[in-house]
């Protein structure tokens, strides 16, 4: 594969700043001549939504904390005044809360979107993992932020959740009293909770640093899953992929502004409107949506430990996906069975999180049983065997050949604008 | 792609055929409150001002009694999108009201409300408001209105999403309101319980607040429980989302612009994309690259 053009610095700041600080040349080589497949299709530009969200869901926040109160008998209040009061904190408040599950959508999709063309593979492995990280530290600071508003749900999922480390043999009931900061979820818990919330985005984004690193370091993967040879089968990123990108982050904030300016509270639980009690505990206590594939695998296990065993080892197990697909071919465009169990996956997936949101009785639980043996099947027994029995489609000879049997008349090398004309 | 996807639903609905029984099982007694009309629904949805003072009326004169509105502040009775009062006239109901606070000598004192100050409760503390009723205290009702659903179940909470459909707090209210009656026989009602079709498990410590004539309007409307309801949860809605005009407001003007906005920039990306696509003789040829590899 070619490397691009260098980034040349045109005016005299420019090249005094480039000799000491090179970071003109970095954005260059990064941003704007970084060569991306020319035949990505849609599912590509979700990496940058997520980082638009990312960014999006910290400038929230962080105004939301002037006018937050992490107080065990002032936040329910504090987040009324921030709707009530504060100008324009209805909008504010919204954009963050309807901003964690548009964050979700996002990595739901970047994710599948991994798994159809399989872009775990070789030499992405730890590519991918560091996404696995990211996909973790978005569940827990999902969760941590869910506490804040100290509503009913806040408390009491709390409480389930944090309850889970009891189930570590012999020290458990001591790391969850070391954990609420107390004998129960009460005040010590909310403003630790509170800390860690406005700390794990910052995390979050260092992960993306080492994730986009990794990426420009291996390339990005596409839709043939095969890597670019020659300068044919390659774009420069500006302008091709940016107007591609930006396009589809419009797109999605239309989606965005849909759940905030007209169904606001539609992903969240009417019982977060009621403060915070101990004493009353709700008639179903159920996770945001985003966890409720997981949650219906812990439930289906009777044993506790073994339920929350169970849950950890179902996130675990995509780090070990690089590995557990044996398939040589990518792209489930040319892995014909794979691609139906990709689909039987997904429908899975599903299933599993409206089983989630049930109560777990009666049949809900034998459902969430046989759906939790597949998920894990489909891991553990299905991409291994797959990949050794498949017959897969022969792979075109380059991405440019693959674009030329879809229709689309190429020929000459994609340009890479002016060097230097946009830096 | 999407065949696909059909196909594999399909392999996974013999195990929705297992849950369906459960679902049956927990059908709860407690039937699906009506759904209403509401101005306020749908995404050019509006209050009337007439039916929030009406509404406001209710609550001071009945439900206050009971209930605080405690996030609920006077002035905010003349903020626009609301009841519409003028600022002296919210000053006005503020004096009414007797507020505890504590005088430059440091005395407990009451004093007559000002706009600034949010609605008193009508008990101490909830322990007080419990002994008053029976044992259990009357909630709060600044966000009632958001507090309260019911499950709308499959498929209908997919299509809530396209038709907006968010009034299940609204509907429960004013079926509530509605819903006093007879015990049936074979109903164990306990002491202190009234009989409510739409309350979860029919025993309610609230007797029935509300009926025919009850409340006198002065607008000609008809002083009937059914209107009292409907203007009840009407206020109730405003007092739980007081900016819900400004915000369907604003949610038109952005959607207008993300849609101009994206297609400006998809036809943009179209015009860059056709070039690679239709006419690479046409582009400028590339720079001397670096071979990396
Ligand atoms: C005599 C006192 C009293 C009055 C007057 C009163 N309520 Fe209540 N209300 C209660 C009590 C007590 C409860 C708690 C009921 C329970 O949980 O069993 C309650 C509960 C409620 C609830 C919550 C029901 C639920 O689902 O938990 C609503 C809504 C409500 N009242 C609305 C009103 C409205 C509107 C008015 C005025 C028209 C009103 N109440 C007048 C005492 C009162
Ligand atoms: C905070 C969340 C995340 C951000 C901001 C982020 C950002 C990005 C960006 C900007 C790209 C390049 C554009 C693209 O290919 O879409 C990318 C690629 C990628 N991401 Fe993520 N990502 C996140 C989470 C994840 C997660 C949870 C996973 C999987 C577990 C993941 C796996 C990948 C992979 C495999 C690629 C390379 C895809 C390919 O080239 O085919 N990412 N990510």
């Amino acid at each position: 594969m070619s490397g691009h053009s260098t980034y040349q610095p045109q005016s005299a700041f420019m090249k005094w700043m480039e000799r000491r600080l090179p970071i003109a040349g970095l954005v260059y080589s990064s941003f704007i001549a970084y060569p991306t497949p020319r035949n990505l299709n849609y599912w590509w530009t979700f990496g940058g939504i997520l980082s638009f969200m990312l960014v999006a869901q910290i400038i929230t926040g962080v105004v939301l904390v002037m006018h937050y109160t992490p107080h065990a008998d002032m936040a329910f209040n504090s987040v009324e005044h921030i709707m009530r009061d504060v100008n324009y904190g209805w909008l504010l408040r919204y954009l963050h809360s309807n901003g964690a599950s548009m964050f979700f959508v996002a990595v739901y999709i970047h994710m599948f979107r991994g798994l159809y063309y399989g872009s775990y593979k070789e030499p992405r492995e730890v590519l991918w993992i560091l996404g696995v990280i990211l996909y973790l530290l978005m569940m827990a600071t999902g969760f941590l932020g869910y506490t804040l508003p100290w509503g009913q749900m806040s408390f009491w999922g709390a409480t389930v959740i944090t309850n889970f480390f009891s189930a570590i043999p012999g020290v458990g009931e001591t790391v969850v009293t070391w954990l609420w900061g107390g004998f129960s979820v009460g005040n010590p818990t909310l403003q630790r909770f509170f800390s860690l919330h406005y700390l794990l985005p910052f995390v979050i984004a260092g992960v993306v640093v080492l994730h986009v690193w990794a990426l420009h370091a291996v390339g990005q993967n596409n839709p043939a899953g095969i890597e670019p040879k020659t300068d044919k089968d390659v774009v420069a990123f500006t302008p091709y992929a940016t107007s591609k990108d930006a396009f589809m982050m419009v797109a999605f904030c239309m989606v965005y502004a849909w759940f905030v300016f007209y169904t606001p509270n539609y992903l969240g639980h009417a019982d977060n409107y009621i403060p915070a009690n101990p004493a009353v505990t709700p008639a179903h206590i159920v996770p945001e949506w985003y966890y409720l594939p997981f949650y219906a695998i812990l439930r289906a296990i009777p044993d506790k430990l073994f339920g929350v065993l169970a849950m950890v080892a179902s996130i675990v197990v995509l780090a070990f996906l690089p590995w557990l697909d044996t398939s040589k071919v990518r792209s489930a465009r040319y892995r014909p069975l794979y691609r139906q169990f990709f689909w039987v996956f997904v429908a899975v997936c599903l299933g599993l999180g409206w089983l989630g949101a049930k109560p777990a009785e009666g049949g809900y639980v034998l459902a969430s049983r046989i759906l939790t043996f597949y998920y894990f099947a489909h891991f553990l027994i299905i991409l291994p065997i797959l990949g050794k029995i498949e017959k897969t489609k022969p792979l075109p000879n380059s991405i440019a050949d693959s674009v030329l049997s879809e229709g689309v008349p190429i020929g000459a090398p994609a340009p890479a604008p002016r060097a230097g004309a946009s830096a | 792609m999407i065949k696909r996807a059909i196909l594999a639903l399909v392999l996974t609905a013999p195990l929705g055929a297992f849950a369906a029984p459960a679902s049956a099982q927990d059908a709860h007694s407690t039937p699906v409150p009506p759904k209403q009309s509401w101005s306020f629904a749908g995404p050019l949805g509006k209050y009337q001002p007439a039916q929030l003072q009406r509404g406001f009326k209710i609550y001071k004169e009945v439900c206050s009694s009971c209930h605080s509105l405690s996030q609920v502040s006077f002035r905010s009775l003349a903020d626009a999108g609301g009841p519409g009062y003028s600022p002296a006239q919210a000053a006005a109901v503020a004096a009414e009201y007797k507020i505890k606070d504590i005088s430059d000598a440091g005395e407990p004192i009451e004093r007559a409300g000002r706009p600034a100050d949010r609605f008193p409760a009508p008990f101490a503390n909830e322990k007080a408001a419990a002994a008053a009723n029976g044992g259990v205290a009357p909630p709060d009702l600044s966000v009632m209105a958001k507090a309260r659903t019911y499950e709308r179940g499959f498929p209908w909470f997919l299509v809530d999403i396209f038709t907006q459909f968010q009034e299940q707090g609204p509907d429960y209210i004013s079926a509530l309101l509605k819903g006093y009656e007879d015990a049936p026989k074979d109903f164990q009602l306990p002491s202190g319980g009234n009989y409510n079709k739409y309350f979860a498990g029919h025993s309610i410590a609230m007797p029935k607040p509300l009926s025919d004539g009850q409340v006198t309007y002065d607008d000609g409307s008809p002083a009937t429980l059914d209107q009292y309801s409907k203007d009840i949860t009407a206020f109730l809605m405003w007092t739980a989302e007081p900016h819900l005009m400004a915000r369907k407001r604003l949610g038109l003007q952005v959607m207008f612009f993300l849609l101009v906005l994206s297609g400006l920039l998809y036809f943009t990306k179209k015009k860059i994309w056709t070039q690679v696509k239709l006419h690479p003789e046409q582009l400028q040829a590339r720079p001397p690259t670096e071979y990396k590899h």
